[in-house]
């Protein structure tokens, strides 16, 4: 049978018209303003909470790419960021391998561990991801509290060397500054990749309407397994940063109730929405610095502020411009 | 006139049975869709209609029986490898993507003709930005020759029900399938719409696509089809020609209270 681009001839003149900078320029243009950001502020301390929010930004971001596109509901986000740093710390600490090599074995060990609960999980219709995630994150933590001569158990784990570059120890804030800063970018170059692409439309595809996906030719189970096993795989990558940077790593980082406030700063942020989770790990990493001398209260104030924001703006932070825009457009006509 | 281009079956359905609790959807059902033809499913509600199209497209699964598509059984297949055969459908109840765009919706069309795996589109190389360009490309001639590129950018779910109708049809069309499953095409739309997706599917037809229709709009599928089969209760009361079956005295009695046949 004759293809459908034969029939219907040369289509050069119907191209949709495009709205400013490509999605490859915007996103170079914010890194290009936040590698300023080690000379604008005030002191290393600061520098500190930028790697912190870079980091949380790989987090927020991955989680996003599952949650906010894919439409699945993951509750062991901060598990498989604790797998991915458990993984590079200990190949570093126990078996001397350089952080390099523990970056992308964070990666696949992350990856695994989502693979592993995944593929019983997503078989079943419905949403059972969110509560065979949430299990996953408990007994995850129990393996980081438990398994003592590997993760050195409550303690934490201690002596993680930082990254090197040339024989040159990234050891300092500002020094690790330039690496968190590039893989953020890689990541998020990753994601906004993915989603211009046949593989992204079929994972918003499957999110709307997973009949429709499918009858169109789209295996719905392994897109969604694809997804959330890639989302794991970042959030592992990032484990394997905040491991090297702090050099240490402790169960209490990687468990549920951080898994929950990384949903919230997705839904916060604005789902689905590509520089959301900018906001979300802004706002992450901000607010418990802010409120120091009432750690009881962060979850109460997150949760508080989460209402807030879907009850107003239901595509989170990054929607408001659209929302506005919106209204503005209602008051004219 | 209504005669089908070429001979040669191209979907055969042996003996399907679909019993859910208590009801048998369709009874021991047999019957074939020669290549290049229009054949018809008609039948008053509750016939069992959308349960056949489902099992032909394997969102059900049958209780019993075969079926086979150019010659290979596809009755134990998932959905997307059914399409993946080369069987396209459209909805009784839309199944848009209501979020996405217009123009995406019948880009998602195009998937099983795209390349890009996870790894090469997470890079981006170079043919992943080819492949979107020319999926682009035909999406929106697609679009044109429905009438819908003025709305390609706009969220499928803000469309007119007939629009998101036509709309549905082009995204199956969009994936050149052998086999088009068109569940009441023509329901909820105002005369000069269905008239116009008649039209179109007489086109459609023409250019040799075989099309497996479920209407009640009985002007359009007496007008449009070579071949029409009759349900009730999940069985067959009749098979033939528009002229056949409206002289069927069964047809005639389970249609009584129902709709004229009449063309
Ligand atoms: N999932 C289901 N579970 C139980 N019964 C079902 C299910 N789907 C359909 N049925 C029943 O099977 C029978 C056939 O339904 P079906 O939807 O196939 O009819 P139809 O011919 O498409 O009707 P309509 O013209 O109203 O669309 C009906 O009695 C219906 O109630
Ligand atoms: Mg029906």
């Amino acid at each position: 049978m004759a293809s459908i681009e034969a029939k219907t001839g040369p289509m050069t003149h119907s191209r949709l018209p495009r709205r400013g900078l490509s999605r490859h320029a915007r996103l170079a243009l914010v890194w290009l303003a936040l590698a300023a950001v080690p000379f604008v502020v005030p002191n290393a301390y600061w520098i500190s909470l930028a790697n912190l929010a870079l980091i949380n930004l790989v987090l927020i971001a991955s989680l996003n790419l599952l949650m906010g596109y894919g439409g699945q509901i993951s509750l062991a986000h901060a598990g498989f960021f604790g797998l991915g740093a458990y993984a590079s710390g200990i190949l570093n600490v126990r078996y001397g391998l350089p952080p390099w090599a523990g970056l992308p074995a964070a990666a696949v060990v992350a990856g695994l561990g989502a693979l592993l609960i995944g593929i019983p999980a997503l078989r079943l219709r419905g949403h059972y991801l969110a509560m065979a995630t949430l299990g996953w994150n408990a007994i995850l933590v129990v393996f980081f509290t438990q398994l003592v001569g590997l993760t050195g158990g409550p303690n934490g784990l201690l002596g993680v060397a930082p990254f090197s570059i040339f024989g040159h120890a990234l050891d300092t804030e500002a020094k690790a500054f330039p690496l968190a800063w590039a893989v953020a970018f890689l990541v998020m170059l990753a994601i906004s990749n993915l989603l211009a692409s046949r593989i992204g439309r079929s994972i918003r595809a499957v999110a709307t309407n997973e009949l429709g996906a499918q009858s169109l030719g789209i295996d719905s189970f392994r897109t969604k397994l694809a997804v959330f096993v890639l989302s794991a795989g970042m959030a592992g990558i990032a484990g394997s940063l905040y491991v090297h940077i702090n050099q240490y790593a402790s169960p209490e980082t990687f468990g549920i109730a951080p898994s929950i406030m990384l949903l919230v700063m997705v839904a916060i942020g604005g789902a689905g929405t590509f520089y959301g989770p900018m906001l979300g790990a802004l706002i992450y990493t901000a607010v418990p610095q802010i409120l120091l001398d009432y750690e009881d209260a962060e979850l109460m104030l997150f949760g508080l502020g989460l209402l807030v924001v879907l009850i107003l703006f239901p595509r989170g932070l990054a929607g408001i411009p659209a929302a506005l825009a919106g209204l503005v457009r209602r008051r004219r006509a | 006139m209504n005669t089908p281009r070429s001979t040669g079956d191209l979907l055969e359905v042996e003996g399907l049975t679909c019993r859910f609790a208590g009801v048998t959807a369709v009874d021991d059902l047999s019957f074939r869709v020669k290549a290049g033809e229009i054949k018809a499913v008609i039948g008053p509600n509750g016939a069992g209609k959308s349960t056949l199209f489902n099992m032909i497209a394997g969102v059900t699964r049958p209780t019993d029986g075969a079926i086979k598509f150019d010659g290979a059984r596809i009755d134990r297949l998932p959905t997307h490898a059914r399409a993946r055969r080369g069987i396209a459908r459209t909805f009784q109840n839309l199944q848009i993507f209501c979020e996405m765009s217009v123009l995406e919706n019948v880009m998602v069309g195009r998937h099983l003709r795209g390349r890009a795996t996870t790894l090469s589109a997470l890079l981006h190389i170079p043919s992943v930005g080819a492949e979107e360009r020319a999926m682009e490309a035909t999406a929106m001639a697609l679009l044109e020759r429905f009438g819908l590129a003025a709305k390609a950018g706009l969220p499928a779910g803000s469309l007119a029900f007939g629009q998101m109708k036509v709309l549905e049809l082009a995204r199956a069309l969009a994936c050149e399938p052998r086999l088009l499953l068109l569940d009441e095409p023509a329901a909820g739309l105002p005369h000069a719409e269905a008239d116009k997706m008649a039209e179109t599917i007489r086109d459609l037809n023409r250019d040799g696509m075989t099309v497996l229709l479920v209407e009640h709009n009985m002007r359009m599928v007496m007008s449009l089809s070579h071949d029409i089969l009759v349900l009730n209760n999940g069985r067959r009361i009749a098979e033939g020609t528009a002229e056949e079956v409206r002289r069927h005295p069964e047809v005639l009695s389970a249609y009584l209270g129902e709709e004229a046949v009449d063309a």
